[in-house]
């Protein structure tokens, strides 16, 4: 199973972006990433891109990590670089492309700086207004964490029901996905019934 | 982990009770994050040259919609934006954290829990009990799919400035892929519900 699953994108550190508030470094990223979309400018790009390598500088992102996650950002932004200089002309794609990578770069210096416990402990209490309109935010919270302890599982009945398919030479993917889906249904109704069984989720 | 039993919440409003979810929908719902997290990590397949993979996420985003109807696979996608969100490495690539949000393909992120909702809607009120069969829930997974283009496209034309022509343009190579994972989608869910009948409650 890929270990990749047992670590996120946190990276621990005692830098002030790792110390500072969860809201206010989503806060600064949303207000960012609007400026960077709404301001067309080269100059601009160029300082956008300035201010997102402070930060990542400022919280000493690794670098492993930022070329691991830049690099789908990275070739999908020069493709469209690419083509945006075969339409509009190198100014343009340059603008583009400078763009993206600020983007990018703010919000991976968030997450990077942000441990999963803290950033969902955020999230539950961000939706708390929405108890007046129906939102239950400890049944989210439930659902949530039910959903990261599903994570290996699911991946290891994926991978399992896929290499069953494999042994017995079927190619079709309706082979392996229709069993792996009636698996996961299968195994949420047993999740439930032991919920129930527990007391669990009954308001 | 010890599960530590929820305090029941007062209700707030005087209206009519709603109804609330049961321990099992939560199960299906944390379910089907897991699943599509799954569908994103293992399924990914390169196309020469394209810079994106063709991976099930899409196939995971639908089916979660044409599996747990409308409320309950919109809850699932959601759940499942809120894992990668929060910093999983779940999205395409392997990767997590909020760059996601903020890419030229953010418009098809962002859409993903409107398109199960819309696919989900499909297969659970008009279709009724004819989701059994592959043909009409492909047609939900269709709608869903063009719902998530068409928002894909609109994220594209802000991120990289250009016409909605080019946006478009930019979108078309992606169509066939998905046109076959909406195909994947409907054989696996219209099983699915053969499996199990009182899935979407009839």
């Amino acid at each position: 199973m890929n270990p990749a699953y047992l670590f996120g994108v946190y990276q621990p550190g005692t830098t002030v972006l790792h110390r500072a508030w969860v809201g206010a470094k989503v806060g600064a990223l949303a207000v960012f990433s609007l400026a960077v979309v709404l301001v067309r400018s080269m100059p601009a790009s160029f300082g956008f891109l300035a201010i997102a390598v402070l930060a990542a500088a400022v919280a000493r992102v690794d670098l492993r990590l930022l070329v691991r996650s830049l690099r789908p950002v990275l070739v999908v932004a020069v493709i469209f670089a690419a083509l945006q200089w075969l339409l509009y002309g190198p100014v343009k794609a340059a603008e583009t492309l400078v763009d993206l990578l600020a983007l990018a770069l703010a919000a991976i210096v968030v997450s990077s700086t942000t441990p999963v416990n803290a950033m969902l402990d955020a999230l539950i209490r961000w939706i708390r207004p929405l108890r007046r309109v129906g939102v239950d935010p400890e049944r989210v919270a439930l659902t949530v964490g039910l959903a990261i302890q599903a994570l290996p599982g699911t991946v290891a009945l994926a991978i399992e029901t896929r290499d069953a398919a494999r042994a017995r030479g079927v190619r079709h993917p309706r082979a392996f996905l229709s069993p792996f889906v009636i698996r996961v249904v299968a195994r949420a109704h047993e999740t439930g019934d032991a919920l129930h069984a527990r007391g669990i989720g009954d308001d | 982990m010890t599960m530590a039993e929820t305090p029941a919440s007062p209700e707030v409003t005087s209206a009519a009770p709603r109804r609330r979810s049961t321990a099992t929908d939560v199960a299906l719902v944390a379910a089907f994050a897991a699943l599509i997290a799954a569908c994103t990590v293992i399924g990914g397949v390169p196309v020469g040259g394209a810079g994106v993979d063709i991976t099930l996420q899409t196939f995971g985003v639908l089916l979660a919609g044409c599996v747990l109807g409308a409320a309950r696979g919109f809850l699932a996608v959601v759940v499942y934006l809120v894992l990668g969100a929060i910093g999983l490495p779940v999205f395409a690539g392997h990767t997590g954290g909020l760059s996601a949000f903020t890419g030229v393909s953010a418009g098809y992120l962002w859409s993903f829990p409107v398109a199960a909702l819309l696919a989900g809607f499909l297969v659970q009120y008009v279709f009724r009990a004819r989701r059994t069969r592959a043909a009409f829930v492909f047609v939900a997974a269709m709608a869903g799919t063009a719902l998530n283009h068409a928002c894909g496209i609109v994220g594209m034309k802000l991120y990289l400035d250009s016409t909605w022509e080019q946006a478009i343009k930019f979108d078309a190579p992606f169509w066939v892929g998905d046109i076959v994972k909406a195909l994947l989608v409907a054989i696996v869910a219209a099983e699915v519900h053969r499996a199990f009948p009182r899935l979407l409650g009839r």
